[in-house]
């Protein structure tokens, strides 16, 4: 491991104010992810996990807030930067891939000039090369027949061929850092497989910080280095794939792994672990936010935070009564 | 795409249909006896039974609907009682002035509503969205007459900016060699300034009007498009690429956000040749819409007719341009399965 | 019920417009019902002394070519406009309420009919429909109402049945088939009451529409014959005046009329947001 994480996220906390009032979306949010490493962040539906990666990419709703926290990307705290800095970050540098690789693209553009308009933007290309450059993109990502497909708008596409054009996009500019948000939600098996094998092998060739989110415990244990688990806009516990399947310590990553009992179920599919999560926009949530579900909570979990007490090497958990 | 834009035009036969058994209908559904009518009140039993036969009214209802159709394939609309003429060349003569108002005031509600709605949509909360809003909810509210009358006072009577509100040009001009009709660019085509100038400033007025009336649902309709549009998860893709804000509100965002705009442009033709009528009066403008009410107010029927056909026929087409403009623009059009 | 009592008035009072918008339509009922008693001189009687004359302490909107007062004129005429309006949005409700659900509800050959004739009329330009519908079936205050409702009915069938079509397999219209209503039945007792406050909307929006139809129509002269009070033939009448400058004639008569169409549009928004809270602008 590297000693400069390419991405470092800090006591990062997040709102967003809605007519209902404030949502406390993400509280003291922090990991790193490496040089060449690829790390997921799990939980279930609503636990922040895109929030996270919209904010570390700066593109969160108007009505999101950043209270606290940094994110350092090559040397450069993206939450202060100006928008400007960002933008020539944005897909050169820093990219994103999302879930529903089918809406994900512009209905009415040809994914090639897609892909072209983010080359023309970032990647010092002539107009009269890029074209040819986008159809090695997407020879990159394994499209047959590439010219062809080059000139087809996305409804002629399926939706792992989407995602493919979603890749070429995101990766054109051989960035550092890939965030890749469920991208196989949607797909069916066979093509999730093939989707996270590209992931995974251009990441490698290409030497690059890979942080993938997803509900998929298994997935997340095929693929990544280091796992991050979240819950209701906290970090419950982080540790490496190994040493977190091994021995859980937070009381709900170990629900999660008793609820995955074979590498393929998916979290959305469990409705084993009891209670919901806590309504976020409550002016007063427990400290823990997990402690109403909590069959190990004890008295002082409702008294301050819980404390995240490092354990083995590079792993934290936040609770006051660990396993 | 051909063949998709052959199967649009087959699609609007139906429409076509339609509007000429509705418009024959209307014919026949004349107050009271149309052979009494027509034959006069003097007339003797004798003479209007006459007069019926001489209608075809003495005809079944199919029967006369074939008649109806011959006479309008041989371009025969009946004749205007007031000044004589066939109803189809008064109609053709007119048409033109109606449509130069029609076409400008369609041009100037776009360039207006459609900048004005993206504005809105980008900068949400600002001063220019409450102003759409406002210009929206108060734009369908005014009248098109009315706003055309505050329009002549204040712009004619008080400021004097204005020609007076009487026709399509000034009495010291005479209109332009005929090409298109339309005295802008016919007197563009002669190369006479002068008079394409008095032509533009009898047109400011009522064109103006007819813009405000028709501004609302288009603004309305652009702001929500791209309201919904900037926030799809495509946009964030374009976004998440580094692409400038300006690449992504033009390039990305307002094409796609075009597609809802253009079929609503249906509506607003429909608005548009309705106001059309009024505004023509107020600014007596010698379109087929005063044509028209003059007929209505002496109880001359055929050019009525005539007019209502001519106006559905009209309408049609536009639709049907509105339709073959989406299937060029949306690559999608045909493909749904 | 309570519950939706304190939306309707979390409503009213987090939006003021919609309050502005039901006093407004309070004003203008008030005026409608009561106009003809409270007008300060009698809306017919004409006046040779006082012809023309500007708005002044004793007329507070002027006088026309007559010399009748405009106020007592634009006063009475709110019941008239008011009343063709609401008679042909009632007219429209029936009409369109009924095929739209039924086109809706049983789809098949009923979708079918309904929906051709629902092109069949938007085919046309609407107002010039109107003009060919009021011509036709003869110059009468009654046939301004059943044109306007004629050429709005359209609109408000697609909502209708948009509206019932979600609802024909819903939970509420399976149990009562399970209870052994029929088609008939279930469609007037159930789907009718549920999207009934959808429909109260849309009927709020198409009063607007059809004031403005209506005074479009005695604007050029059709329908309501001069010298009935009536707020288009009162702009057609002081339209000649706004080239020599006496803006008073046709400028009140207009206002009254923009009000009274601006007041249901707001209407129509406010009573939006009360019914279908998700669907705000
Ligand atoms: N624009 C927004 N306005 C208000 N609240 C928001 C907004 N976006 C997200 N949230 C809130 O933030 C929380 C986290 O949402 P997020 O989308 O990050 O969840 P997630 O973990 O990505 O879930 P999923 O697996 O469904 O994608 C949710 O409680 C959500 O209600
Ligand atoms: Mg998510």
């Amino acid at each position: 491991m590297s000693a400069v994480p390419v991405l470092s996220v800090d006591s990062l906390s997040v709102e967003f104010r809605t007519r209902s009032g404030i949502v406390k979306a993400l509280e003291n949010v922090s990991f790193a992810v490496n040089k060449g490493e690829m790390v997921a962040i799990v939980g279930e539906s609503g636990s922040g996990k895109s929030v996270t990666a919209f904010t570390v990419m700066g593109i969160l709703d108007a009505a999101g807030r950043v209270t606290r926290g940094t994110a350092t990307f090559g040397g450069l705290d993206l939450l202060q930067a100006p928008e400007a800095a960002l933008r020539d970050i944005r897909g050169r540098e820093m990219s994103m891939i999302f879930q529903n690789p089918r809406v994900a693209l512009n209905p009415i553009r040809r994914v090639g000039d897609q892909i072209a308009d983010v080359l023309l933007q970032h990647g010092n290309v002539t107009r009269r090369e890029a074209p040819k450059r986008a159809i090695e993109m997407l020879q990159k990502v394994r499209i047959p027949d590439p010219e062809r497909r080059a000139r087809a708008y996305p409804f002629e596409l399926s939706g792992g061929m989407c995602q493919r054009i979603m890749i070429a996009i995101a990766l054109a500019c051989s960035p550092k850092m890939l965030i890749a948000d469920e991208p196989t939600t949607g797909l069916d098996v066979t093509t999730q497989a093939a989707i996270m094998d590209l992931i995974a092998e251009l990441g490698k060739d290409q030497g690059m910080a890979t942080l993938l989110i997803t509900h998929d415990l298994g997935m997340a244990a095929e693929y990544c280095d280091h796992i991050v688990v979240m819950h209701a806009g906290h970090i419950v516990e982080a540790a490496p794939t190994a040493e977190l399947f091994a021995h859980p310590r937070h009381p709900y990553t170990a629900k999660l792994i008793a609820a995955t009992p074979k590498p393929t179920v998916s979290l959305m599919d469990l409705a084993a672990i009891p209670g919901n999560l806590p309504d976020l926009r409550a002016a007063e949530i427990a400290p823990c936010r997990y402690s109403a579900r909590c069959e190990r909570k004890q008295t002082r979990c409702d008294q301050a935070l819980p404390q995240v007490l490092g354990d083995v090497k590079n792993s934290v958990v936040a609770c006051w009564n660990p396993l | 795409m051909l063949r998709l834009i052959g199967k649009r035009l087959v699609g609007a036969l139906p429409s076509v249909i339609g509007v000429l058994i509705v418009t024959f209908l209307l014919t026949r559904a004349l107050p009271g006896d149309p052979a009494a009518f027509f034959a006069g009140p003097a007339a003797t039993p004798q003479a209007i039974e006459e007069v019926r036969r001489a209608l075809g009214l003495d005809k079944t209802l199919p029967e006369q609907f074939v008649v109806y159709l011959k006479d309008l394939a041989r371009g025969d609309l009946g004749n205007s009682i007031a000044t004589g003429q066939p109803v189809l060349t008064e109609i053709r003569t007119r048409l033109p002035a109606s449509l130069e108002l029609t076409l400008y005031g369609l041009l100037v509600s776009v360039l207006i509503a459609v900048p004005l709605g993206v504005l809105a949509a980008t900068r949400p909360g600002s001063w220019i969205d409450h102003l759409c809003r406002v210009m929206t909810t108060a734009g369908v509210s005014l009248p098109a007459f009315f706003t055309g009358l505050l329009l002549v006072y204040v712009l004619y009577y008080r400021l004097g900016w204005a020609p007076a509100p009487l026709g399509r040009l000034d009495i010291f001009y005479s209109a332009p060699p005929h090409v298109t009709g339309l005295y802008t660019i016919d007197a563009l085509l002669a190369g006479d300034g002068a008079t394409f100038r008095a032509a533009c400033a009898q047109l400011l007025l009522p064109v103006t009007a007819l813009a405000i009336f028709t501004l609302a649902p288009l603004a309305r309709m652009t702001r929500a498009a791209m309201l919904e549009v900037l926030g799809s998860d495509f946009i964030r893709t374009a976004r998440a690429s580094g692409l400038p804000k300006g690449k992504i509100v033009y390039a990305y965002a307002f094409r796609n956000a075009m597609l809802p705009v253009v079929t609503t442009l249906g509506m607003v033709f429909s608005f548009l040749l309705g106001a059309n009528v009024l505004v023509e009066k107020v600014f007596s403008w010698p379109g087929i819409g005063t044509f028209a009410i003059e007929a209505l107010i002496s109880s001359d029927y055929a050019p009525i007719q005539g007019f209502v056909l001519t106006m559905a026929l009209l309408y049609v087409a536009l639709n049907l341009a509105i339709d073959i403009l989406y299937i060029v623009i949306d690559p999608r059009v045909g493909f749904e399965s | 019920m309570s519950e939706t009592l304190k939306h309707i008035r979390y409503v009213l009072t987090e939006n003021p417009v919609t309050l502005f918008a039901f006093s407004l339509f309070g004003f203008i009922l008030f005026c409608a019902l009561f106009g003809p008693y409270l007008a300060p001189y009698d809306p017919l009687a004409t006046n040779g002394a006082a012809t023309l004359q500007p708005p002044s302490g004793a007329h507070w909107f002027g006088t026309d070519a007559l010399g009748r007062d405009i106020f007592s004129r634009v006063l009475v005429a709110t019941r008239l406009d008011l009343g063709i309006a609401f008679f042909s949005v009632v007219l429209t409700f029936a009409i369109g309420a009924l095929a739209g659900i039924a086109a809706g509800f049983f789809g098949g050959w009923v979708d079918r009919v309904v929906g051709r004739l629902a092109d069949t009329i938007m085919a046309f330009p609407l107002f010039v429909l109107a003009m060919g519908i009021v011509a036709a079936l003869g110059n009468t205050v009654g046939n301004i109402v059943l044109a306007t409702a004629i050429i709005n009915t359209p609109l408000y069938a697609r909502v209708a049945r948009a509206e019932a079509n979600i609802r024909r397999n819903a939970g509420f219209v399976e149990a009562a088939r399970l209870s052994g209503n029929g088609e008939a039945r279930i469609l007037l007792m159930q789907i009718l009451p549920n999207i009934l406050p959808i429909l109260m909307v849309q009927c709020s929006l198409t009063m607007g529409y059809a004031i403005l139809n209506a005074a479009g129509l005695s604007f050029i002269g059709l329908g309501i014959a001069p010298p009935t009070p009536e707020w288009g033939i009162l702009v057609a009448e002081g339209a000649a005046y706004m080239i020599s400058g006496e803006w008073w004639v046709a400028l009140f008569p207009g206002l009254a009329l923009m009000t009274a169409v601006f007041c249901f549009n707001l209407l129509g928004d406010g009573l939006r947001d009360i019914v279908d809270p998700r669907r705000r602008t």
